[in-house]
């Protein structure tokens, strides 16, 4: 085992590799998202260097004292309060205690809280209780503080919402009608988004976040546009990060466009060029892992694609990097080798302006 | 960032790559990514040059306790009477010549 390099698959599994392998997989994971995107694949320096990122005995990485960068979060606080469900660790804490642990115990750059849902949707009936929790907490929290959440239309849709299920409707062939429900959909949601927004702008709300946007398409990612936009109108002094679900925009609708850009198969070096134009502050990108593969074609793979963002992004780039994306494995406790390798990887290879 | 649980995600981030929020600089370098659209190494520079020192100081504990504390703009251990929460944010504020929600509307409910 001595010849052989720790790594992980996917899923997590520890599997000890020759480095040769490691190697041909840095190689395979570079190759594939330079050909399904169109972009650069990486350099022979910067495949030399990820794979003595990965090779690196030692348990824990990190960037050199300089590199460091800023690091967001979809809620991480409330880890400490929530269930299984959120890889929560159902420590008995309020939610202000949560935020207030996560600045001062973990250090963390920025704190931020959400809906325990985490979809804006069912923020909504409840506005007047999140605005009050966020308007207490920022009286005595320092760090720069976001409301986040997911736009997820999915939730519009039935059973769960008002509107026709494309999903649905498009296997039975009735396309017209899938393409309308989501066209009424996406007005919904921006309204709802845009009405949040206000309502967390008005209790001084430094932040806020849209996060894992277009879950269900271009539609999705179209009224995450539209309500970015809106919001940057009527609360310029409110931060926005709008996060991605996925490295690749799915067309669940096929014809949406904003600005004229079609939204459909947008990969993240051109998923950030609209939501710059939508008036965004900050960007993260989310890229795929495919937990058959290994972490060195996984993490290649996304250092690939967030390399290609961060050098055409005019606003700051933090690439999502929880358990199954970007390098991340797709395991709810994520060891500590792997998170760290994608940290350091993403930060010194792909320039990442924050995580 | 993602979720995970709260020491293998986020906890394994900041330690490997983050600022160290109020323990250093970090805090005062996002506010420049959130209010400014600042890329990561411009967004330090601002801040340096605000407080004087060096970017490499930015994010070393030594250096940064005695900078937060001697501008009173929030340190990460409890001194009571220290400025925290609202205070720190409205002296950090001036210091990065920036706007934060939370101060405007705290200015404004006292009429400045």
């Amino acid at each position: 085992m001595t010849n052989k390099i720790m790594c992980r698959m996917g899923d997590g599994e520890r599997v000890w590799l020759p480095s040769e392998q490691v190697k041909e997989d840095i190689l395979r994971g570079t190759q594939d998202a330079a050909e399904r995107a169109h972009i650069p694949e990486l350099t022979s320096e910067d495949g030399e260097r990820l794979f003595d990122i990965i090779a690196d005995p030692s348990k824990v990485v990190s960037v050199e004292p300089g590199e460091e960068v800023i690091v967001t979060d979809d809620a991480a606080s409330m880890l400490f309060y929530a269930d299984q469900e959120n890889s929560g660790q159902g420590i008995p804490m309020s939610r202000t205690q949560s935020l207030l642990a996560y600045e001062r115990a973990c250090a963390a750059d920025t704190i931020s809280i959400g809906h325990t849902d985490y979809s804006y949707k069912q923020v909504k009936p409840i506005i007047n209780y999140e605005t009050q929790e966020y308007y207490n907490a920022s009286q005595v929290t320092t760090a720069p503080f976001f409301y986040g959440s997911q736009p997820n239309m999915g939730l519009y849709f039935q059973p769960d919402g008002p509107y026709p299920n494309p999903a649905e409707l498009l296997p039975e062939g009735k396309i017209s009608q899938a393409l309308e429900a989501q066209e009424i959909a996406l007005e919904h949601l921006a309204d709802d988004l845009v009405y949040i927004g206000k309502r967390m702008n008005a209790v001084g709300c430094e932040g806020f976040n849209f996060d894992t946007a277009a879950s269900a398409g271009d539609a999705d990612f179209k009224a995450t546009l539209k309500a970015v936009s809106k919001l940057k109108e009527v609360a310029p002094g409110m931060s926005i990060e709008v996060g991605m679900s996925s490295e690749f925009v799915m067309g669940m609708h096929g014809d949406m466009t904003y600005n004229g850009k079609r939204l459909a198969g947008l990969y993240p070096h051109e998923q950030v060029k609209v939501v710059e134009e939508a008036g965004a502050d900050i960007f993260g990108p989310a890229i795929n892992v495919n937990t058959s593969e290994s972490i060195p074609w996984n993490l290649s793979r996304a250092v690939t694609f967030v390399k290609a963002t961060v050098a055409v992004a005019e606003i700051p780039v933090h690439p999502n990097v929880g358990m199954g994306v970007c390098g991340v494995p797709m395991f709810e406790v994520p060891p500590v080798d792997a998170v760290t390798r994608a940290s350091k990887s993403l930060v010194q290879i792909g320039k990442a302006d924050g995580l | 960032m993602g979720t995970g649980d709260i020491f293998g995600m986020p906890t394994a981030h900041i330690l490997a790559s983050a600022m160290g929020g109020i323990r250093t600089a970090g805090d005062l370098v996002a506010w420049m990514q959130m209010t400014r659209k600042m890329k990561i190494d411009e967004a330090k520079t601002y801040v340096a040059d605000k407080l004087g020192i060096d970017v490499i100081a930015l994010t070393d504990e030594e250096i940064m306790r005695q900078v937060r504390e001697d501008l009173d703009i929030g340190i990460i251990t409890s001194v009571s009477g220290s400025a925290k929460g609202i205070v720190a944010k409205w002296k950090i504020a001036e210091l990065l010549d920036i706007e934060i929600n939370s101060v405007n509307l705290l200015k404004s409910k006292l009429g400045i």
